[in-house]
C-alpha cells in the first residue's frame, strides 16, 4: 500500500525520453566513455596479468620467499631448510623447493645473448598445474636438457620452429652447451622476454655460485579443505624473519603491484580511464543542464503548485540514474565484444572481469550523478514568483 | 467520487458569513532598494470568502499580480498581515508557504502545462499532492477531473496537440485536482479568444462553486466581469470600489 500511495508519474523518465534525439546523444555519450574506460582498464589490467604468466603455472598453495625479493627480476635466495620446517604443520601435505634467476641465452642462430628467465627444480616434483608441462619434466633428468617457452620472444631466436622441424637445438648458457628437449607455453611477460625450464642439477651448474642450500621459490601444497590463509598465519609464527609466507594470491599481487607502483604502465592507462571519464562528465553535464534551463518555468510552476525543491531534484537526480543506467547497458555489451576481438588479435588475457564491470559502472554513476548534482544549482533559479 | 461534488459546498458568499478565505490588512510591498526603491501596494484590505469569486481589475503595472503572489504565497510579505486558509503569511518560512500552496491553485496566463506530460498526466501532477490516495485513486480522480471539464477525449494527448482553450482547461483541471479551498487565476482568458474565454471562466466559476473554493481572479478582459460576485479596482497600489458588488 504504501508503495502505491507513493508510486508518482514518473517524471524523470517521461523528461528524458520524450526528447529522444536528447537522449540518444546523452546515451551515446555515456555509452562511449563507458568503453574508453572499459578499454583502457581491460589493456592496464591484461598487461599487468601478462607479467604473471610463469607465476600462474605453480600448482601451489602458499609460497615461501626471501623478504628481500620485490619481483621476479630479483629473486633473492633463503635457506631449503625453511621448507623442511614447513613441513611440521599438519596441513602441509607437500613442498617443492625451485630455483630462479635470470640468465644469459645465446641466440643460437645470431649468437647473441639475452637475458632468459631459467627455472630449476627436480623433474620428478609435480609442481605444474598443466599436465603437458608435467609430462615432459621427465626429459630433464638428463643433464643440460632444457624446455623452452614457444611463446618467447623472437630475439631468442627461432627455437620453437627449429625444435618442431625435428632439428636439434643448441644454446650456449654460463659457457655451458644446453639442449632444448621440449617446448612449453607460457608467454613473455615484463620481466623477462622468454622463458626456460630445467632441473636443479643442471641449474646448479650454469650458476655455480650459488650457495649450497638456498633456493629462491618454495612452494607449498596444503591438505584439500584446509585455509590457505590460516595456515599461512601459523607457518608465520612458526618460522623465522628470513623467510615471508605468501598465498598464491599474494604471490601473484606481489609481482603486480611491483610493476604497478614502479613503472608508468599503471598511469598512463588509469590516465586514458579518466579521460573517458571526464569527456563523459561533460556530455552528461551539458545535456542535464539544458534539460533543466529548458524546463525551468515548468520546475517553477511545480513549485508554484507546492512541490518541494526537494522534490525538484529529486527528479533530476533521477534522471542522472536513469542515464547511468542506460548509458551503461551498451557499454557493457561493446565491452566484452571488443574484449574478445582484442584477445583473438593480441593474445593478451583480456576479458571482462567482474571487479572491472562494477568499477566501470561505479564511475559511470558517478560521472552522472555529479553532473546532476552540478546542474542541479540551476534549479534555484526556479522562482516561482517569477511565472505569473 | 466524493472529492469532486462535496454536497456541503458553502452556499455563494456573502461577506461577513464564516472565516474568510483569505484575509489582507494593510498590506504594503515594495521593490528594489534605495533610490530604486519603488512601492508597489500600499496599504491593501480585502477579504475572500468560501465559494466567492472575486475579479481585480486595473491598469498594467498597477500591482495586481504582486497581490496576487503575495496571497498565493510565492513571495515573502513585508509589511502587513496576509492570512490564507487560517495561516499568517507575515514571517512564515519557506516550507510553511510551500505547504499552503498545496491548498491554492493557481491557474496562470499561460497555460504552464509541463510539456512532457499528457492532459491525464499533467492534471495527476495536481493530484499527486493529495496525502493518502493510492496511484489508482489520484490516476481516475484525474480522469474524473478531465470529464469535469470536458476533455475526456483527449486523455493521451500532449499539450502540444491540444487547442489554447483545451490547454487553459487542462490548467484549470490541474488546479483543481489538488483539491484547493483558494484558486487564483491571472488573467486566464488572455491568450482566449472570447467563446472560449467565456467557457473557460464559466467552468472555473462552476466548479469553484461546487467545491466551495474562493477565487481571486486577475483580469483586463471586460467580456467576462460579469462572473464576479464582487468587483475589486486597482489603481496606483490601492484598491478602490472594493465593496462593488455586481449582479
Amino acid at each position: 500500500m504504501t508503495f502505491w500511495q507513493g508510486r508518482r508519474i514518473p517524471l524523470a523518465w517521461l523528461l528524458l525520453t520524450r526528447q529522444p534525439m536528447r537522449l540518444a546523444v546523452a546515451l551515446a555519450g555515456i555509452t562511449f566513455a563507458g568503453i574508453l574506460m572499459f578499454m583502457q582498464l581491460g589493456f592496464r589490467d591484461a598487461l599487468f596479468d601478462s607479467s604473471i604468466t610463469v607465476h600462474k603455472l605453480f600448482d601451489t598453495d602458499l609460497v615461501l620467499l626471501s623478504p628481500r625479493t620485490k619481483s621476479s627480476i630479483s629473486m633473492t635466495g633463503f635457506p631449503q631448510r625453511r621448507l623442511v620446517q614447513a613441513m611440521a604443520d599438519p596441513d602441509v601435505t607437500g613442498t617443492t623447493p625451485v630455483h630462479w634467476n635470470l640468465l644469459l641465452w645465446r641466440n643460437p642462430k645470431t649468437k647473441g645473448t639475452r637475458s632468459i628467465l631459467a627455472l630449476g627444480f627436480e623433474p620428478r616434483d609435480p609442481l605444474f598445474i598443466d599436465p603437458a608441462v608435467t609430462a615432459l619434466a621427465p626429459r630433464l633428468t638428463q643433464k643440460g636438457r632444457v624446455l623452452f617457452d614457444d611463446q618467447s620472444r623472437d630475439e631468442f631466436g627461432p627455437v620453437a620452429t627449429w625444435f618442431r622441424e625435428g632439428r636439434t637445438v643448441e644454446s650456449e648458457v654460463a659457457g655451458k652447451r644446453l639442449r632444448v628437449a621440449g617446448l612449453f607455453t607460457a608467454g613473455a611477460s615484463f620481466g623477462a622476454d622468454g622463458n626456460i625450464l630445467t632441473s636443479r642439477e643442471t641449474f646448479l651448474s650454469l650458476l655455480p655460485n650459488t650457495p649450497p642450500g638456498s633456493i629462491e621459490l618454495g612452494l607449498i601444497r596444503l591438505r584439500p579443505g584446509a585455509d590457505p590463509a590460516r595456515v599461512a598465519e601459523r607457518l608465520r609464527a612458526l618460522l623465522p624473519e628470513d623467510v615471508s609466507v605468501l598465498t598464491k594470491q599474494g604471490f601473484l599481487d606481489l609481482e603486480m603491484d611491483y610493476w604497478r607502483s614502479s613503472t608508468a604502465i599503471g598511469f598512463i592507462f588509469t590516465l586514458g580511464a579518466a579521460m573517458g571519464f571526464i569527456v563523459g562528465c561533460v556530455i552528461v553535464y551539458q545535456i542535464l543542464y539544458s534539460d533543466v534551463s529548458d524546463h525551468l518555468p515548468e520546475y517553477a510552476t511545480l513549485m508554484a503548485m507546492g512541490y518541494s525543491l526537494l522534490t525538484l531534484l529529486g527528479v533530476v537526480a533521477r534522471e542522472g540514474l536513469l542515464l547511468a543506467i542506460f548509458g551503461y547497458l551498451p557499454a557493457y555489451a561493446a565491452g566484452q565484444v571488443l574484449y574478445a576481438v582484442i584477445h583473438a588479435a593480441t593474445k593478451l588475457p583480456v576479458a571482462m572481469a567482474a571487479d572491472r564491470a562494477i568499477t566501470v559502472f561505479l564511475m559511470i554513476l558517478v560521472m552522472c550523478m555529479g553532473s546532476a548534482a552540478m546542474a542541479m544549482r540551476k534549479l534555484g533559479d526556479a522562482d516561482p514568483a517569477d511565472i505569473f | 467520487m466524493t472529492t469532486l461534488h462535496p454536497g456541503s459546498a458553502p452556499p455563494t458568499a456573502s461577506t461577513g458569513a464564516g472565516p474568510a478565505t483569505v484575509s489582507v490588512r494593510g498590506l504594503s510591498h515594495w521593490y528594489g532598494t534605495g533610490s530604486m526603491e519603488r512601492q508597489v501596494l500600499q496599504g491593501i484590505d480585502l477579504d475572500i470568502h468560501p465559494g466567492e469569486v472575486v475579479l481585480l481589475t486595473g491598469p498594467s503595472g498597477c500591482g495586481k499580480t504582486t497581490l496576487l503572489t503575495l496571497v498565493g504565497a510565492l513571495r515573502q510579505v513585508m509589511e502587513g498581515s496576509v492570512t490564507v486558509l487560517g495561516c499568517e503569511l507575515k514571517g512564515s518560512s519557506r516550507h510553511e508557504r510551500q505547504l499552503l500552496r498545496r491548498s491554492v491553485g493557481m491557474i496562470f496566463q499561460g497555460h504552464n502545462l509541463l510539456r512532457c506530460l499528457t492532459a491525464e498526466q499533467n492534471v495527476q501532477m495536481g493530484a499527486d499532492l493529495l496525502p493518502d490516495l493510492s496511484y489508482r485513486a489520484r490516476r481516475d480522480l484525474s480522469r474524473e477531473w478531465l470529464r469535469a471539464v470536458g476533455l475526456s477525449d483527449h486523455l493521451g494527448k500532449l499539450p502540444h496537440d491540444l487547442s489554447g482553450g483545451q490547454k487553459q482547461r487542462v490548467a484549470i483541471a490541474r488546479a483543481l485536482a489538488a483539491h484547493p479551498r483558494l484558486l487564483l487565476a491571472d488573467e486566464p482568458t488572455a491568450a482566449l479568444d472570447s467563446r472560449t474565454g467565456r467557457e473557460v471562466v464559466d467552468l472555473l466559476k462552476r466548479l469553484a462553486r461546487d467545491e466551495g473554493c474562493g477565487v481571486l481572479m486577475v483580469t483586463h478582459d471586460p467580456r467576462i466581469l460579469d462572473v464576479a460576485d464582487r468587483l475589486v479596482r486597482m489603481e496606483d497600489g490601492r484598491l478602490w470600489a472594493s465593496e462593488a458588488t455586481l449582479g
